[in-house]
């Protein structure tokens, strides 16, 4: 085959040649081509290798449905884009195209070799030959598969470009402007709906492009839509999934046809809610199944007739056409009458309209009948076809060889049900179609046009597989080109007894990877329905999964990457910390500070500074992040006496309390102080990552079980800033700043809160501590909590205050063996495990989870317990997570009994110190435990979860 | 706590909320498990076996679906809602405490 680009014929722009590069060679088109017809129109035969066998590849489609054709695309760092199918990109000047799956190039591939060796690769052949050991299968086969059955490759570099997204909601969307579609839309244009009509291609028009007859009625249609105030036309666009209640998702390509790639927005991620929905998507040709049929040159009519009509690009001198519908015809008829030598026309019918007959010898093409392609010469380019013709029985009479350069496959239509069938539309199968067709719909959807059937084509029959006179288990017979899946391939899988279609095509691969079956579906479950021997309604119809044509991650993406990949939290004092320099980490949405490093030092070095100043000094620590909840109403003390372990009916006003917070199966879910304000006025906190849920959960209770308790629950996590002073010279900085509220130990105890006001700014001031050491914490209105930091920090100024960060403050309260929720225990560690026994009301009749705690399998003995661990060598710190075994001589897989959940260097004590959960561990006090490390395995022993100050003497101070 | 992963998402579903009396789409809500699973009145009086169903025992249709849901980026009610599990259509939504409907 050698295509040639006639004179005067198609829509591409004459006066505009448009420059780029194929694998590297200079080729030159039109404005309007695609880099298909381009390279087509410049002889090129050879677009691509398949994915199994490396057997050269050409053209088969001239759209959305092409199998073969994928190239990459590059411009420039990041913005290499592979598996963009050649019938789609559209040409630029400097456009860099390269083909895939070939090495060292495309004309000549070494992974060739395996189609020598393709009866070694039958169906299933990956599954069979390389599921054992398993060790292989990463380190050997799953590589060098990946290797030589490649697609094309991604980018490593980052993205550069932008992609955007933007909803859309009309009345009526249309998805595909072929004439269908546009008929719908000029309907709709003169109502007051909103339409929005979609199109993948560059301009509208679909199968009307191909067909020349019909240009000046696009040409009116068009510009009366671009008209109509109340119709958006979006072009390059693919619709490719339809999702619940009319709602599809589509991605428009902005910058992917021009020169320049600065121009803005490469994509923008369409999400569209529709009233109404109607698919006009269109039919897809369906190739011909007879062996040597994914020779280049061997391509759909329908793809031919494109060429020619619209790109004005005849394939072939003399093309021979192998059809069983009449749509071959028509496309041989239409070559012949652009001055090209139709070799013959071959129908596998015995008998065809008599019109086609007389049309074809007023034209003197040679007709044969009752005939089939049995072979195909040629390796990069068709040379020859052998024609058999076959008897009534299906038995070879006679065969010639033609002298052909191309081949067209006109094998029937298949309606595209793909967004229909994303929308959970029931089809029904068409017996003189051959093709599943839309049925009833799910949504407020019609198909209008090709794709429910209305095809104005002529008629045809349906053939799975053409006759051959060869033995059919020997020959090549494509079914699914992309793939490399032949008939005899479907048939194997059917004799080793796959039934379901599903099966079938995740052993063979039929109707996988990027074109998802578009030209192979059909085909496929006829050859499986006659292996079968049952109907094909009875074998069913493979699912059809969004999305229709792949789309970029990009797109999907959008704004939502790097620093916008998810909303940042920041307390109020996070510029603060910001400027000197602090060290950040994420918990949960926040930002916070984890440690304030002075000139050169390491977070080790910063922590055991800010340790010594807490313990010895004062320390100034931003616990904003925590999580806040006023719980207001006459109900209020009911309803936390419901939800937490503890009681809280008898906590006076002005006093505060450990509150822990279990879900209904007994394990612990949160846990904070509290406090009381007022009788009927708690101020709640929680854990900085538990906030959210914990007033989802409170509101579930309230508002589900417990709706006659008069009880108002307010988030207020962001309306306070909080000031956490910790250390022997808490009380003296704030001395000189707060007003109204006596600090004395007397009045104004541990675990109590006062309300007054700091720097003239109304304050709630809790004392507590999560260190051991005299604590405060300061409550302001966020608005004022970087002014209160700092003039505390000006106050503090005589007492060296040192702020410290998150890291410090774990390491100060696993001292004390005060846990944190999440990183302690996980989702199965109930109050007694957890050494919190203390914190649950006994008395109490019920509260969330109190029911679970008396469960058989909560009050067995065995459970893992928190303890602390003394690692026998003081100075090294156990890993967080590392497993801990009883016995460290047992043979491997070893018995694990817990596991390290928090583990530091503790300044205080000069050594380092672990909590961990063991089992049955409060019962082994003073045992030796083992935690197994690479090379090494540690000694450590079980010891109480207190470490620093077990009476609490630097409390009451 | 380590950072959470975003999870993308889309909002397909249109979901009626009976108290906003608006019909909005499916990322305002979110799905709260089984509907008219009622805390017993009294848990200290309930076998290990009757713990055990309420704590873990649900339903799980081909077809209708009592289920809650919460209008959190909303008006922050609990509600409840018939669903069809195998179309993925709500069949009615409606308030917390009325009847199963």
């Amino acid at each position: 085959m050698s295509g040639i680009r006639l004179q005067g014929a198609g829509r591409v722009n004459r006066a505009a040649p448009v420059s780029f590069t194929f694998d590297g060679k200079a080729y030159s088109g039109f404005a309007g081509d695609t880099l298909a017809s381009a390279l087509l129109a410049s002889g090129v035969t050879l677009f691509g290798r398949s994915f199994k066998y490396h057997r050269p590849r050409g053209l088969v489609g001239a759209g959305s449905e092409e199998p073969n054709a994928l190239v990459s695309v590059t411009r420039g760092a990041g913005r290499q884009t592979p598996n963009l199918l050649a019938t789609q990109v559209e040409i630029y000047e400097g456009l860099s195209a390269a083909s895939q799956n070939r090495w060292p190039s495309l004309g000549f591939d070494m992974g060739a070799v395996n189609n020598l060796f393709s009866p070694v690769f039958p169906a299933g052949f990956y599954n069979k030959t390389f599921m054992w050991p398993r060790s292989f299968w990463e380190k050997l086969y799953e590589p060098a598969i990946r290797k030589m059955a490649g697609l094309g490759e991604a980018p490593s570099a980052l993205d550069p470009d932008h992609y955007g997204a933007t909803y859309a909601h009309c009345d009526l969307l249309i998805i595909g402007a072929g004439p269908a579609g546009i008929d719908v839309a000029l309907e709709a244009a003169a109502t007051a709906r909103r339409v929005i009509i979609i199109d993948e291609q560059a301009e509208l028009g679909g199968g009307a492009l191909s067909d020349p007859a019909l240009w000046s009625w696009l040409e009116r249609s068009v510009k009366a839509l671009a008209e109509a105030p109340n119709v958006r036309i979006l072009t390059r666009t693919t619709a490719f999934g339809y999702y619940h209640d009319n709602f599809i998702g589509a991605v428009e390509r902005q910058t992917d046809h021009l020169s320049d790639v600065s121009t803005g927005r490469r994509e923008t991620l369409w999400r569209i809610r529709a009233g109404e929905v109607v698919l006009a998507q269109g039919a897809i040709e369906r190739p011909l199944v007879f062996a040597g049929n994914d020779t280049p040159g061997v391509m759909l009519a329908s793809a031919a007739r494109t060429w020619l009509n619209r790109y004005g690009v005849a394939v072939g001198a003399s093309p021979l056409v192998m059809a069983s519908h009449e749509s071959g015809w028509q496309t041989g008829f239409e070559l012949a009458e652009a001055g090209i030598k139709v070799a013959a026309i071959a129908d596998v019918r015995p008998i065809v309209p008599p019109d086609l007959l007389s049309k074809a010898r007023t034209l003197g093409i040679t007709v044969l009948l009752s005939s089939a392609v049995t072979e195909v010469k040629g390796g990069k380019a068709v040379r020859s076809a052998r024609v058999a013709s076959f008897d009534a029985g299906g038995i070879a009479s006679s065969s010639q060889s033609i002298a052909c350069d191309a081949i067209l496959m006109a094998g029937g239509w298949t309606p595209s049900i793909h967004l229909w069938s994303h929308s959970k539309g029931t089809i029904k199968w068409d017996e003189a179609l051959g093709a599943y067709l839309p049925d009833q719909p799910n949504e407020n959807c019609r198909s209008v046009g090709g794709c429910a059937g209305d095809l104005a084509l002529g008629s045809g029959i349906n053939v799975a597989a053409l006759l051959t006179d060869r033995d059919p288990a020997r020959i090549k017979a494509f079914v699914d080109f992309q793939n490399d899946v032949c008939a005899k391939d479907i048939r194997l899988a059917v004799r080793e007894g796959f039934k379901s279609i599903e099966h079938v095509k995740r052993y063979t691969t039929n109707g996988m990877a990027t074109d998802q079956g578009k030209t192979s579906n059909i085909n496929g479950l006829g050859i499986a329905s006659e292996a079968l021997a049952r109907p094909i309604t009875d074998v069913g119809l493979t699912t059809f999964r969004p999305p229709y044509t792949p789309q970029t991650f990009g797109a999907l993406a959008g704004h939502h990457k790097g620093a916008l990949f998810q909303p940042v939290r920041k307390s109020p004092i996070d510029a603060w910390a910001e400027e000197q320099g602090a060290v950040f980490e994420n918990v949960a949405q926040w930002r916070r500070a984890r440690y304030f490093p002075l000139g050169a030092e390491d977070m080790d070095a910063a922590t055991r500074r800010e340790c010594r100043a807490v313990r010895h000094g004062v320390g100034i620590f931003d616990a904003s992040t925590l999580g806040k909840i006023e719980v207001v109403g006459p109900d209020a003390a009911e309803f936390l006496n419901r939800m937490y372990t503890n009681p809280w009916k008898a906590l006076e006003p002005g006093r505060c309390r450990y509150g822990l917070l279990l879900k209904e199966d007994g394990f612990i879910t949160d846990d904070g102080v509290s406090a009381r304000l007022a009788p009927d006025r708690f101020h709640l906190t929680t854990t900085t990552g538990g906030a959210a849920r914990v007033l989802n959960m409170m509101e579930d209770y309230l508002q589900t079980q417990w709706p006659d308790l008069k009880v108002w629950l307010t988030s207020t996590t962001e309306q306070w800033a909080v000031i956490a002073l910790n250390g022997p010279h808490a009380r003296a900085v704030l001395s000189s700043l707060v007003q109204e509220i006596d600090l004395s130990p007397e009045a104004f105890p541990h675990m109590a809160i006062r309300e007054g006001r700091i720097c003239g700014v109304p304050t709630r001031l809790f004392r507590v501590s999560f260190t051991g050491e005299l604590g405060f914490e300061v409550n302001v209105p966020a608005a004022y909590g970087r002014e209160v930091w700092e003039a505390i920090m000006a106050a503090g100024a005589a007492f060296d205050i040192t702020p410290y960060g998150t890291e410090t403050m774990h390491i100060l309260r696993a001292e004390k063996g005060f846990i944190i929720v999440g990183q302690d225990t996980d989702g199965t560690v109930t109050p007694v495990d957890a050494g919190l026994d203390w914190a649950v009301g006994k008395k109490k009749p019920d509260f969330v989870g109190k029911r679970s705690l008396a469960r058989p399998d909560i009050v067995a003995a065995g459970r893992k317990q928190l303890v602390g661990l003394l690692t026998e060598d003081p100075s090294y710190v156990l890993e967080e997570g590392a497993q801990v075994v009883f016995d460290p001589d047992q043979p491997i897989p070893m018995t694990m009994v817990g596991h390290v959940t928090s583990s530091y260097w503790s300044e205080a004590l000069g050594r380092s110190i672990a909590l961990a959960l063991v089992s049955g561990g409060k019962a082994r006090m003073g045992e030796t435990v083992h935690i197994p490390m690479p090379g090494r395995t540690f000694r450590a022993m079980i010891s109480d979860t207190v470490f620093y100050d077990p009476e609490g003497a630097r409390l009451n101070v | 706590m380590k950072p959470q992963r975003r999870q993308w998402r889309t909002e397909m579903i249109l979901i009626r909320c009976p108290y906003c009396e608006e019909t909005r789409p499916e990322i305002e809500f979110a799905n709260a498990g089984q509907a008219h699973v009622a805390r017993p009145v009294d848990p200290s009086t309930q076998s290990d076996a009757d713990w055990e169903t309420y704590l873990f025992v649900r339903a799980n249709p081909r077809g209708r679906h009592h289920e809650r849901w919460r209008h959190v980026h909303g008006c922050g009610r609990f509600f409840n809602a018939v669903r069809d599990t195998v179309t993925d259509k709500f069949e009615t939504t409606y308030k917390a405490g009325e009847p199963r409907k």
